[in-house]
């Protein structure tokens, strides 16, 4: 399903080069009303908290203090996630041109292309676009190699590693969008986000909404990986059910007791109501559900949830930024405590505290980082609830039992 | 007394809350202390703050323990109120 975003030449023919591109979509229109078109699409931002994405750059145009700055946000340290990285590395050409619009559309200058150091394909395509762009363009796009770790891309993170070179999340206020780099106000926006404005720019808010399934807008990236053929990047029309994605993505390799949606920063949902979930920001949150950075990533038969839980919680904990005390100390401890329920070798009470302390993380960092742990781990123990209950008191897995008796 | 607070923008408000800053917050525990009614701290000794107004008769204690706070990280913060 390759539909707007991923329109033109196939992967396997690398970056679009400028020409290719404009010959595909014609030139750099201006922005003109731009925020209204994108107010009408009713494109939400891709990085995963999904907000509306017109409704940050009025708060950004609207600031008094100083010219604004885009920051083109291509971090994407969500270890299940590619969209970001592979979007940059085909169409590099759609995210500037979109890091341009949104400059115009908000008054700003400089954009700056902040993109993961890791995601080497991704620099050398993002690289090559700047030089092929014309001098008046490259004059204002900076590119910046992020540091490889889950939190910097948080947009405070990205601010304050393009201000000092330290990607840690600051304190709120102030927003970026209030006093961001140099001070100034800045419109921190995820890749993929931009990339849809070059579309909406061109093709108009009527054509974008008229992508998505039912009453749902535009098409969304989404990555698929576990019990799949391989990991895989494909566009969806927003609002199809994720079984739709499932089958895009090669259909399912074995049984799956739950997928986790969203990724590291997402949940667990039970397989059997998750084939159906319609894909798009409203409807998954209405359900509780989100779809955060667009990762599906489906559990095989022969993997424990529990296990996985485990492994994410003590990644998640290793990645903490350390700044906070409940998200360095709480969510080691509950990391640690998670990794003794997973590994059969729970002390007493250890379950009883994970789900007290489960509670006790949310809205208690300067960035959402303790949150997203707690919502993977709330998520977990509802979906797995009677494997944690196994782990824990009968110091068993079903998963590792049904494989021994099997062999 | 009535206070009024200021909350951006030009709104006035006598409705207030507490904030903290948690990268300043060091778990000193100070605030628990003085205004339990408010803060409790959880296993590791960092604050766990009850949402929403603080009750006028809380209010003085609150000021206290934001006062007293050895790493400046709480605060008191207007709840915005239109009017």
């Amino acid at each position: 399903m390759s539909i707007a975003l991923l329109a033109g030449p196939a992967a396997d023919r690398g970056m679009e080069a400028l020409a290719e591109h404009q010959r595909r979509l014609g030139p750099l229109p201006p922005a003109g009303t731009l925020i209204d078109a994108v107010e009408r699409s009713n494109l939400r931002g891709k990085g995963g908290a999904g907000f509306p994405v017109a409704t940050k750059w009025r708060a950004v145009a609207s600031q008094r203090a100083g010219t604004p700055v885009v920051v083109a946000n291509g971090g994407e340290g969500e270890p299940l996630s590619r969209k970001d990285r592979m979007l940059m590395e085909q169409r590099p050409h759609l995210v500037i041109d979109g890091a341009l619009l949104a400059a115009d559309a908000v008054g700003a200058d400089d954009v700056v292309l902040y993109v993961g150091a890791d995601h080497t394909g991704a620099i050398q395509a993002m690289h090559r676009a700047t030089t092929e762009r014309p001098v008046s363009e490259r004059a204002r796009l900076r590119l910046i190699s992020a540091p490889v770790r889950y939190v910097s891309g948080e947009e405070t993170a990205a601010v304050h590693f393009i201000n000092a070179g330290i990607a840690l999340p600051t304190s709120i206020p102030p927003r970026p969008y209030e006093r961001g780099v140099d001070g100034r106000p800045t419109l921190v926006q995820n890749v993929e986000t931009l990339a849809h404005v070059a579309l909406i720019a061109r093709f108009g808010d009527d054509w974008f909404r008229s992508l998505g399934h039912g009453t749902a807008s535009g098409t969304t990236l989404v990555t698929v990986g576990g019990a799949v053929p391989q990991t895989v990047l494909i566009e969806i029309p927003q609002g199809v059910p994720l079984a739709d994605a499932i089958d895009a993505a090669g259909g399912l390799t074995s049984d799956s007791a739950a997928v986790l949606l969203g990724g590291y920063f997402g949940g667990w949902v039970e397989s059997t109501a998750a084939w159906a979930l319609p894909l798009d920001v409203e409807s998954l949150r209405r359900l509780g559900s989100s779809l955060g950075c667009g990762v599906i990533a489906v559990l095989p038969s022969g993997r424990c949830g529990v296990v996985e839980t485990a492994r994410i919680l003590a990644y998640l904990a290793h990645e903490s930024a350390r700044q906070c005390g409940p998200c360095t100390f709480g969510l080691r401890a509950i990391a640690a405590a998670a990794g003794r329920v997973s590994g059969l070798a729970s002390t007493p009470g250890d379950l009883e505290r994970i789900q007290r302390w489960a509670g006790l993380l949310a809205g208690r960092g300067a960035c959402r980082h303790p949150d997203g742990a707690a919502g993977l781990l709330a998520s977990a123990l509802g979906v797995f609830t009677a494997e944690f209950l196994l782990h824990d008191s009968d110091h068993r897995c079903s998963i590792a039992t049904a494989a021994a008796a099997a062999s | 007394m009535q206070h009024r607070h200021r909350c951006g923008r030009g709104i006035v408000s006598d409705r207030v809350m507490l904030g903290i800053d948690r990268i300043k917050c060091d778990g000193h525990g100070v605030c628990a202390d003085l205004v339990p009614e408010l803060i409790e701290l959880d296993d590791w000794g960092y604050p766990v703050i009850r949402a929403g107004e603080i009750p006028q008769s809380v209010l003085p204690h609150a000021r206290r323990a934001v006062a007293g706070c050895p790493a400046l990280a709480l605060r008191l913060q207007a709840i915005a109120t239109r009017r």
